[in-house]
């Protein structure tokens, strides 16, 4: 009889706590931003909505991942306030009334390991490699040692910039495939004959980051814009920032806060400036 | 309250609700399992047979190119569903006889002493979670399998070179990984053997090793099989060491070749799939979901048949 009680009580207990959470979240006094786009900058968003609502806890940004040009359709269509966007605009979509505000620049690094004698690639030695045409890194004044093309997994972001800064979409001849960096870097590390890419921010000493066209790869190279394989990328507005309603113009003031600027840096992105 | 609980004729009718609300507890919890295999046998087949609509039952099973993302998909995972067929029961074909003989040493022969060390050991292997089997595979198997790969084809002009991550890497894995499930089940069920077997065995003049291996194992034959069917359906469902491993690129299963099984191709893209993509990889779900039961109906077809010789 008690054991039936206990148990009763316990499913009461539950039962109502479930209602009263529900309730308790139908309420909701917050201000929304919506944003909708690129999956790369899936990550870069989900650490800008913690950022964001930590400084303005009564703002609440309502990110979405449909992909860059969906996202800009949606600005464009007033679904959105602001569309992420991993290439820069089109003239004409800027034609259309959408201002490019770019907030962050995604650099992809290639590496190989450490004991390669090569340091420089120039960007058409890379599409060969990865195309498959160059199979030794004799042939680029390295070691008689075949080479092992590595990449990342179909839909990846990175795989997808890179193959698109190169214009080589659906044309790599990929040796080893994996679905994160970490895989990648482990590989690459440990097998002297291999190459990859990872985003600039995974780099570290156990492997070697190779020159494209005799441009290394850096800060200073990026924001210059001589580094090739790098991307921007764009928070699209309809207008300018000023126009926007007061909660959109506090993601950007917050994004070029000390603060932002941490945030861009610690997923891995550069700052524009 | 209590001393009248004691009693066989007190408080009869309190006591049958008890009885009654226990036994709808326990069918209660008997259910959720029941409903968890139905829901999930249904959401595999409403989540993994549109694609095969759209695309083609021919299309996605004899297809031989994988490409997902390209601007005219194509979805033909032929080499993924050989890759995984060949590469379990090659795995299997190693670890049985490994496997096989240890149990059989372990029940019939071994020392208490090595029995207990091997014993440990085993289940440490068993205990090893998947992702460092893979781990050691990349670091060591790897490794040693690209040293071999360059000694081969040290001329050949046409073969792409995965650096050690191929076919014969995920084996080795998978193998090892397999074995404990192999060993403990083939010796419970060599322990069942009754020992008058053995000793009648002995007594007609038979070697201990004749008779461990015309009488014990025979014997133990239906134990011995459902063993090694839990070994394949262990080693079709593995993942996570073999994305470390395999090099996940779609290709003939060959031994020198980076290969993807039916797991990895899941796995691997996942995480950013849409569309059509994403379904297809609901249908390769699907497809693994099939094996998998194949291989348990199997079992118990094995399992009943045992039941009725004894």
């Amino acid at each position: 009889m008690n054991k039936i009680k206990v148990i009763s009580l316990v499913f009461l207990v539950v039962i109502g706590a479930t209602i009263f959470g529900c309730q308790a979240k139908a309420e909701d006094p917050y201000h929304k931003v919506s944003l909708d786009g690129s999956t790369s900058m899936e990550k870069l968003m989900n650490a800008l909505r913690e950022g964001v609502s930590e400084e303005y806890p009564s703002l609440q940004l309502e990110p979405q991942f449909t992909g860059s040009s969906s996202g800009i359709e949606a600005v464009l269509q007033h679904r959105a306030d602001i569309g992420n966007s991993s290439r820069a605009l089109k003239a004409s979509e800027k034609k259309k009334g959408l201002v490019e505000n770019i907030v962050a620049i995604d650099a992809i690094a290639v590496i190989t390991s450490k004991d390669n004698p090569v340091n420089n690639l120039t960007h058409q030695q890379l599409i060969d490699i990865y195309k498959g045409k160059i199979r030794n890194w004799q042939e680029v004044g390295g070691n008689n040692q075949p080479i092992v093309v590595i990449g990342r997994e179909a839909g990846s972001g990175t795989r997808v910039a890179f193959e698109e800064l190169l214009k080589i979409e659906e044309q790599c001849q990929y040796a080893n495939e994996y679905n994160e960096t970490g895989p990648v870097m482990a590989k690459v590390g440990s097998i002297s004959g291999a190459i990859g890419y990872v985003s600039l921010d995974v780099l570290d000493e156990s492997v070697k980051a190779l020159s494209i066209d005799n441009v290394e790869v850096n800060q200073e190279s990026i924001q210059s814009g001589k580094y090739l394989l790098q991307r921007p990328f764009v928070m699209a507005t309809y207008g300018p920032i000023e126009k926007q309603r007061k909660e959109v113009q506090d993601v950007f003031y917050y994004l070029q806060s000390p603060k932002g600027q941490k945030i861009i840096q610690s997923v891995g992105l550069m700052s524009p400036q | 309250m209590e001393r009248s609980m004691l009693s066989i004729l007190a408080h009869h009718k309190s006591k049958s609700t008890v009885e009654k609300a226990a036994a709808i507890i326990l069918k209660g919890c008997a259910i959720v399992s029941i409903i968890a295999v139905l829901s999930i046998t249904a959401y595999m087949f409403i989540s993994g047979t549109p694609a095969l609509f759209k695309v083609g039952l021919t299309d996605i099973l004899f297809g031989q190119v994988w490409a997902p993302t390209a601007t005219h998909p194509e979805y033909g995972i032929l080499y993924i569903i050989l890759t995984s067929i060949l590469g379990v029961f090659l795995a299997i074909g190693i670890a049985v006889p490994i496997g096989l003989l240890t149990a059989i040493n372990l029940s019939e022969i071994a020392s208490k002493r090595v029995r207990k060390v091997v014993k440990s050991a085993i289940e440490l292997l068993a205990g090893i979670p998947s992702v460092v089997y893979g781990l050691l595979g990349i670091l060591i198997i790897n490794p040693l399998m690209y040293q071999l790969e360059l000694f081969i084809f040290k001329d050949s002009l046409t073969h792409q070179f995965t650096g050690g991550s191929n076919l014969i890497s995920a084996i080795l894995v998978l193998a090892i990984m397999i074995l404990p499930t192999l060993i403990n089940i083939s010796e419970t069920a060599l322990k069942t053997v009754p020992d008058d077997y053995r000793k009648s065995s002995l007594a007609l003049g038979a070697s201990q090793i004749q008779t461990i291996f015309k009488v014990v194992l025979p014997a133990a034959k239906n134990g011995i099989m459902s063993a090694i069917v839990l070994g394949v359906g262990r080693a079709i469902g593995e993942a996570m060491a073999i994305l470390l491993v395999a090099g996940n690129s779609v290709n003939i299963p060959l031994p020198f070749h980076s290969v993807r099984f039916l797991t990895t191709a899941i796995v691997t893209e996942m995480s950013y799939a849409s569309g059509l993509h994403r379904e297809v990889l609901f249908t390769i779900g699907l497809i693994l979901f099939i094996f998998i039961i194949c291989i348990n109906l199997v079992l118990t077809y094995i399992l009943t048949r045992g039941d009725q010789h004894e």
